[in-house]
């Protein structure tokens, strides 16, 4: 805890002002910047007013920072005031006892409305979430969207509108229906899933944690009694899903981790590929885990990406649907097994062509196309 | 300068302009404001001061301008609306709050983090503590990697007309197209603009990934008629996810190819598949992917399609991977 200013110091203990005390070694919201940081000590004043000598340690909380960076911002209301910034112009705060008490800020004393942003952000937000039913309380939901738009005002409101994410496009709406409820209900489930990395169909029974969507996908985060672990279901290659009749509470050892982040999350062990990318699908670069990107100079716009790849099946793959803009550079036995399923492709289409009439190629009944399958929706 | 310093120059900004009733001309906020004084020309002070102004406008500070009849030249002077400043009271539940911090976790990863978080935390400040026990673990997240999202997202608020260089998917051709923009739609995991196109004469869908560099305004804000019965989300769907039109026979003649029967809506074990299609290239790069454990029968511009891939990748693997000679030359 730094040693606090007291107010009762003249005016010499301010020392340096506009240029020391608020940026010394305190710590400061990392990455935040100097807007958000002002925006959340305009939040800060009133309720700190409104609150004399509350604890340190609550007001962090409530503001969900650390102790230091609530102290380091009391610093830095220390010494910013009215025009003339003589002592008495100055904002005082107390902080000493680990109690925190704040005066001669009557200029910033209530709180700042919302920007036309920040309203628009969240009320975005909210029309998404009743969009996916995201919410068991429908009242709540109801409730926010109805209190936000009269704070932000009608043109906030009607900005709004101009942006509007569609997430749940492409989930089957009974395959969603059934995941949200059991979530709801703690319920545990059973899927018919699609590993398309082992493009393969499996039945597992699971306990839902939580339904996530990112880049246009919905997802269900879940612990898997087959796996034993915490797995990952995209919602689109659920080809069932029913609510089963058991509780659904995942064991505690269920730790439920950030989408974005680790999608993949492949660690050490795993083996390092190198791929060349051309400049149209640079977009692999940005869609999987990717240790290295560098810019290719043979290549303009292309990059060449170093990741971690568990499964070379996934890989080759990957690959053969790139069409060539994509290079496998090493290890070069993986190159050479994505060159091989290319030629074993090739040469399998080669030899339809051949069979037109006569002759049945090895593996296909000679009467093959009229025995298909024909299943259409 | 450190962050905190311009946290400190903003907030004096703030106060100053906040405490006065009379106009303030640019000179008396350089005086009043201590910070600005290391400012090292009448330049640098301009260029901080339209900054900081920008700045607190984004956050919500209402800025206005206007001049002192006293005053003979036309240059303006500047004060904080107090009447506009404050935020007005809502009570707000707990179960309300902890609705909109979920709403505000939507933009966590993408360019409106930032507002989304400032505006929680000003809720916050209201004073009530969230109760999250109606919330259920639905957790959407959007991105925004398209960087041409800023601009337009911008633009689109604003009403503002705007021009851009645009790919047409067809065609790979590049063009300016001069666009009324309506709404900006995230679907299929990728951002859309629905607008009105200037020089077509017709509503238009953009995909943000296909904008080139350089986006510009061409008209003030608020000049953007938005039709009252937009549904720019169907308009986006209806693109995106166009109806099907044709149909592709494909043998699998193994296990292989679970996506492809999902999609076709066949059992397991079918030898042959029909699945519709509207976009050759994705289906293209599907079947590809599949390597010999798939051959598409029909139609043949898709067969084609296949084919030029697989020659793709085994001329980019050239004779290091054992191709056959004059395959693989470039490389």
């Amino acid at each position: 805890m730094s040693p606090a200013a007291s107010r009762s110091g003249p005016a010499a203990a301010r020392g340096g002002r506009g240029s020391g005390r608020a940026s010394g070694p305190s710590a400061v919201a990392a990455g935040a910047g100097a807007g958000d940081r002002l925006s959340r000590l305009l939040a800060m004043v009133p309720w700190l007013l409104e609150r004399q000598g509350v604890a340190l340690q609550d007001a962090a909380r409530h503001f969900d920072i650390t102790t230091d960076q609530l102290v380091a911002d009391l610093e830095l209301l220390f010494v910013c005031g009215t025009p003339g910034h003589m002592p008495d112009d100055l904002i005082e705060a107390e902080w000493e006892s680990g109690h925190v008490y704040l005066g001669n800020a009557d200029a910033i004393a209530r709180p700042l409305r919302l920007g036309q942003d920040e309203a628009l952000a969240l009320l975005v937000g909210l029309r998404t979430l009743a969009d996916l039913q995201g919410v068991e309380d429908s009242a709540a939901l109801e409730g926010a969207l109805a209190k936000l738009s009269a704070a932000a005002g009608d043109a906030a409101a009607a900005a709004a509108t101009s942006v509007q994410l569609d997430l749940a496009a492409g989930a089957d709406p009974h395959v969603l229906a059934v995941v949200r409820g059991a979530l709801g209900r703690g319920r545990r489930l059973h899927l018919s899933y699609l590993v398309a990395t082992r493009d393969e169909t499996t039945e597992r029974d699971v306990d839902p944690m939580e339904l996530e969507s990112l880049d246009g996908r919905l997802y269900l985060q879940a612990w898997c009694h087959r796996a034993q672990g915490v797995r990952r279901f995209r919602l689109d290659r659920v080809l069932a899903a029913a609510e089963l009749d058991e509780d659904g509470t995942p064991p505690a050892e269920a730790v439920a981790r950030d989408l974005g982040s680790s999608l993949f999350a492949p660690g050490e062990e795993v083996p390092l590929v190198v791929l060349d990318l051309d400049a149209d699908v640079r977009w692999v670069a940005e869609s999987f885990p990717v240790e290295e990107v560098v810019e290719r100079a043979d290549a303009p716009g292309g990059v060449r990406v170093r990741l971690r790849v568990a499964d070379d099946g996934w890989l080759r793959r990957l690959v053969l649907r790139l069409g060539g803009s994509a290079r496998v550079v090493a290890p070069p036995a993986l190159a050479e097994q994505v060159a091989a399923a290319a030629r074993a492709a090739l040469a399998a289409a080669q030899n339809d062509d051949g069979d037109d009439g006569e002759e049945p190629s090895g593996d296909e009944p000679p009467e093959a196309p009229g025995a298909a399958a024909r299943v259409g929706r | 300068m450190a962050p905190a310093q311009r946290t400190e120059r903003l907030l004096n900004l703030v106060i100053a302009l906040l405490s006065t009733r009379r106009w303030l001309r640019k000179e008396q906020i350089r005086l009043a404001v201590p910070q600005y004084s290391e400012a090292a020309s009448d330049e640098a002070f301009d260029r901080m001061f339209e900054r900081d102004k920008e700045e607190l406008r984004d956050l919500g500070v209402p800025l206005v301008t206007g001049t002192d009849a006293a005053w003979f030249d036309d240059e303006p002077g500047y004060r904080v609306d107090r009447d506009a400043w404050e935020l007005p009271a809502i009570d707000v539940t707990p179960a309300e709050l902890a609705v909109l911090g979920l709403a505000s976790r939507v933009w966590q990863q993408a360019s409106l983090a930032g507002p989304a978080s400032r505006a929680l935390v000003k809720l916050r400040a209201l004073g009530v503590e969230p109760d999250e026990s109606s919330l259920v673990g639905v957790e959407p997240r959007v991105r925004t990697s398209e960087p041409a999202f800023g601009p337009l997202y911008a633009a689109t608020r604003d009403r503002a007309p705007v021009s851009f260089r645009y790919r047409t998917g067809r065609t790979g051709e590049t063009a300016r197209r001069r666009v009324e923009p309506w709404a900006i739609t995230s679907c299929y995991g990728r951002w859309y603009l629905v607008g009105h196109d200037l020089d077509r004469g017709a509503p238009r869908v953009f995909r943000l990934d296909r904008v080139g560099p350089g986006t510009t305004r061409t008209g003030e804000p608020a000049r953007v008629p938005v039709p009252a019965d937009l549904d720019a989300r169907a308009l986006v769907r209806g693109r995106a996810g166009a109806p099907a039109e044709r149909v592709a026979r494909i043998r699998l003649p193994g296990p292989a190819g679970a996506g492809l029967r999902l999609r076709a809506g066949a059992p397991a074990d079918a030898g042959e598949v029909e699945v519709a299609f509207a976009d050759l290239d994705e289906l293209a790069q599907e079947v590809a992917a599949l390597g010999a454990d798939a051959r598409v029968l029909d139609p043949p511009d898709l067969r084609e399609a296949v084919l030029d891939r697989w020659r793709g990748v085994l001329s980019a693997h050239g004779p290091a991977g054992g191709a056959p000679a004059g395959a693989g030359a470039a490389r």
